[in-house]
This record gives C-alpha cells, structure tokens and sequence, in this order.
C-alpha cells in the first residue's frame, strides 16, 4: 500500500490530542501547511517541539492547540516578536502554556541522540547559563576518558515529527535538499514521521549534497505544493519576506489574529484554497529546476 | 572625515565591528559565526572592504555565504545558494562551533553586564516576565566555543546592566576564572562595540571598561548610559570617523546593488 496519501487524512490518522509533535525546518522548508491542517482539524494539548518556532508555531499558539512548547529560539526572523507566544506566555492567551528551552546546539544534540537510539546526547554546553534550572532534561557527566565534565541532554522522540521536502516518487522516498536544517534526525527520532512535499515524481534524480529519506522509515507523504509557504522550498519557491513583514501586524492585534485564522485556515479546505485566500500565486518551478 | 549628514549611531557601530572583523582577517583569524540583524550586516560590510575577507558561518548550516543582499533570516536562499558547503543543524553546531573551527562570534542582545554575560531570554523575572525574548538560539555555545566573542548593542542604561535579569550566554560570568572553571574553551566577550564608543573587558578584573568613544560623544554620556559604575580605560581612544568607501559601501551592502 502506498504510503502516499492527503495531508487531510496523514493529520487526522496521526496526531491526536495530547501527542508530542516535532515539526522542523530551519527557515527553509518549514511544514506551515501540515501546521494549518492540524490548526483545521482542531488538535488540542500538543506538546510542539520546534527549534525555531516561528510563524507556524505562532498561529498553533494563538489557536490554541498547544499545551506544552520545547524550543530554542521564539521570534519572527528579521523581523522581531512572535506575538501570539508571546501572549501565551506573558498573560496566557489564549491559555496557559508550559515552555522548555534549550539551545540550539542542545536542542541538535537532543534530536541526534533521539535518532540514534541513545538516551541522551552530550556536548560542551549549558555550564554557567540560567537555562540549566528551567529544565530537567540536561545534567552533567563526567567524560570516562578525560574526566572532563559534559552535559547530558536527553533524547527527543517525538509521536509525529513533520517535515516539508521537495519531493518524493511514488513509493514515498522523499528528497531534501539545500539548507536541510535538523529534519533528518527530527524524522528518525520519531514514532510516526510525516512529511509533505512540492511534488511527487515517477524517478527521483539524485542530487548532490541531497538527503534522502527511503520510503521504508516514513509514514506518510502528502504532495503539497507551497506547503512551506512563507518559508520556502529551494528550487521551488521564493521566501516570502512580505507575508513574515505583515505576520507583524495580523499578529499583533487577538481580533486580527482570530478573524485571519478563521478566514484564511479554518475556513478553507485544503492548503491550495488558503493559498488563494491569502492571494498568494502558487508559482513555482518544476523538478527542481 | 565623510562629512555625511544621514550616518547614524547605528552605522557608527556596524562600521566599527566590520573594522573589528576586517582586522582579525588580517591576522588570520577569520571564520566568523554570524547572527542576523546588525552582526550581518557589519560581517557582509567587512567582506566587501577587507582582504583576505572573513569567511561568514550562518547556524543554518551555510559555511562560506557570500549573499549579495543582506538576508532578513539566518536561513535565507541568498545564504545557500552563495556557499562554499550547507552542513545540517547538528554538524554546524558539533563539528564547526564547538570543534573549535570559529575565531569569531559576532552577538547581539538585550541586556549586557559588566562582564560581558549576556541576556537573550527575558526582561524581569522568568516566571512573570516584563518582556519575553526569542531565546537562547545559538548564542550560549557561540559564547562558549568561538575564538573570541564581538558584541554589538546599543548602549542604554535598560542594556547595560549591573547583573543580567537571565544569563543566557557566558561572557566572564562573575569574573576572573569563571570561564575556566566552567570548562568554556573559547575566549569570552573581547570587544563591545556601541553606538557611543567600544568596551574591553581589563585584564585582571574582567570588567567591561570603556576604551574607545565615537566622534562627538563624552564620557558622561557613556556614564548616564549605562547601569553600571562605568570605568575608562587609560589613554582612552577616539573612534578615526567613517571614511567614503566605508559609507558608500554600506550603503550599496545594504541596497543589494552588485559589488
């Protein structure tokens, strides 16, 4: 049976209330359509892992499907303040939500340790910084070679994690490339991976430097053109830096905020139609090129 | 001196930390860990002024980027595209920062103390904060691991602090020691570069002194400006003014006209 199916029915077979879910891209290919799906269907009390949590994690936020967040860094790139988290958090809008930092380098360590089946990851980290007492998920050991004290921080392994690639063939072998970010270990250190891509092709034509994911440790795969959309896909699509410039402004006011979700996510089908809605014109290249 | 009315505080500073950079290249020491906003800028003026040109790391993974405008996020196409290598997340961070291959790391913040400890995190207290920040990011390995660490902030009294409301990332921690004692192999916040002149952490106490003021500002400028009992360095500096090719070229870096 092919693994390849509609993001409708990956989202609603897959995430369930309550779950962990890791959604990555570092700025480059975010999952932002996998994102709004999960935002249709309505899914409540994720704990969300994301280094980056951008706009994508903004809009879970402030529509109220998160419950716990782990991250490193919160904020519109270039931009400055992600609003709604920052509601969250500074007055529990639209509810409560607990919050775990790290680092980058902690959070990369957490993500490779939970893709090599080890319980923790170590690195030269955290010594002297005030994250150390938010978080019960690094300690400190003592190397057995040199002595030298390290920190420990433990594996993530998320139920979902989701990822937006460029394509996929048919069998459901997906291909990344370009500033792969995290998504490799973020995908092998889940239960269930997902991911959605620009396009779906008969042969898939190695590329240099590309990562590929064979069908074989995937769960499913949506064909979802602009599914990054306002991240980007290279070779597909442009960053759209206006809409991140704009997010600024829908973002910062709650009403604003709840009549665009409504209009342009909650209220349109699929990620086709919310592109529409949004005036966005679906440009893109073909087959990379 | 470029007699040009529109150079702000802020071109002061981004010329002054690509004067930095210009000047670590030279002494081959030149691989520079970039954050994006005004760190950005100043490594992508420094590219187009000095030979050899500092090598610019982006913590996407883009090692060696030579955008021709200036990116809005650390992960631009523009910074992919132009590179000599793009690594994953977790091998800029484990085989390029912290295996030692990064002289500089160039940081921002919101709050900076007297020791150079930095605060990316919150203003106020954690659990009922004033002000919630990004985060930690890339900075407390940056901090850590780099050769030595350029700050660029502007200098207020809410910046520059007695004692960061967070530490975030390690400059000199509560002083002399304190780096060793907590293992950090890089060599701390070496240079401060504001709006109104640059700080040097003494050697000795690890304090940040002022050793350079910018054309025009005084020394109780410096001092209403900032949170701490200020000290200057003896036989303080004058920053040499911004010269033509230093402003037309941030200009045209910041225009994404071709160089």
């Amino acid at each position: 049976m092919s693994i390849i199916v509609d993001l409708r029915q990956a989202i609603a077979e897959h995430v369930k209330n309550g779950m962990t879910v890791a959604m990555e891209g570092f700025t480059h290919l975010i999952p932002h359509a996998a994102g709004h799906e999960i935002i249709r269907q309505r899914i409540r009390d994720l704990h969300v892992i994301r280094m980056t949590p951008d706009v994508i994690f903004d809009q879970l936020i402030g529509a109220g499907c998160v419950r716990k967040l782990t991250f490193s860094w919160g904020g519109n790139p270039g931009v400055g303040s992600l609003h709604r988290f920052r509601d969250a958090v500074e007055n529990s809008w639209p509810r409560a939500i607990e919050i775990e930092e790290h680092s980058h380098a902690g959070m990369a360590a957490r993500y490779s340790a939970g893709a090599s089946g080890l319980p923790f990851g170590t690195l030269r980290g955290y010594r002297g910084t005030d994250l150390l007492d938010l978080t019960e998920n690094v300690r400190f050991i003592d190397c057995p070679f040199t002595g030298e004290k390290l920190a420990a921080v433990r594996a993530i392994n998320s139920d979902v994690s989701i990822v937006h690639a460029q394509r996929a063939d048919r069998e459901g072998n997906v291909q990344i490339w370009g500033i792969i970010g995290v998504q490799k270990e973020a995908l092998l250190s889940a239960k269930v991976a997902i991911a959605t891509v620009e396009e779906v092709v008969d042969r898939l034509v190695p590329r240099p430097g590309a990562v590929v994911l064979p069908a074989w440790v995937m769960t499913a795969v949506a064909c979802v053109p602009n599914g990054a959309h306002p991240s980007f896909a290279m070779g597909y699509s442009e960053r759209d830096n206006d809409f991140y410039r704009e997010w600024d402004q829908i973002s910062g006011d709650r009403v604003a905020f709840e009549e665009w979700i409504q209009r342009h996510v909650i209220d349109t089908p699929d990620h086709g139609a919310f592109m529409h809605s949004i005036a966005r014109a679906p440009s893109r290249g073909r087959n990379g090129i | 001196m470029a007699s040009d009315a529109t150079l702000t505080a802020d071109d002061v500073m981004i010329v002054n930390a690509a004067r930095a950079l210009g000047e670590l290249a030279r002494a081959g020491r030149a691989t520079c860990f970039v954050g994006i906003g005004l760190p950005s800028t100043a490594a992508n003026l420094a590219r187009h002024l000095y030979r050899p040109a500092p090598v610019l790391i982006y913590e996407s993974g883009c090692i060696g980027s030579k955008p021709s405008r200036l990116p809005l996020s650390i992960g631009d196409g523009e910074l992919g595209d132009t590179a000599d290598a793009v690594v994953s997340v977790p091998e800029i961070f484990a085989y390029w920062l912290q295996g030692g291959r990064i002289d500089v790391g160039f940081l921002g913040g919101a709050q900076l103390d007297r020791f150079g400890n930095i605060n990316s995190t919150v203003i106020g207290s954690y659990e009922a904060p004033k002000t919630r920040l990004p985060g930690a990011g890339g900075a407390p390995e940056i901090a850590a691991a780099a050769g030595r660490v350029i700050v660029i902030m502007r200098q207020t009294r809410r910046a520059f602090v007695e004692r960061c409301d967070f530490r975030t990332s390690l400059g000199f921690g509560d002083g002399p020691g304190d780096r060793k004692k907590h293992g950090l192999t890089g060599g701390g916040t070496r240079l401060v570069i504001t709006d109104l002149g640059i700080l040097e952490p003494e050697s000795g106490t690890c304090e940040l002194v002022m050793t350079q003021l910018h054309p025009g500002v005084s020394r109780q400028q410096c001092l209403e400006n900032t949170g701490w009992k200020l000290r200057f360095a003896d036989g303080l500096n004058e920053t040499v003014p911004a010269n033509d090719d230093e402003l037309s070229t941030l200009r045209r870096v910041r225009s994404g006209e071709a160089l």
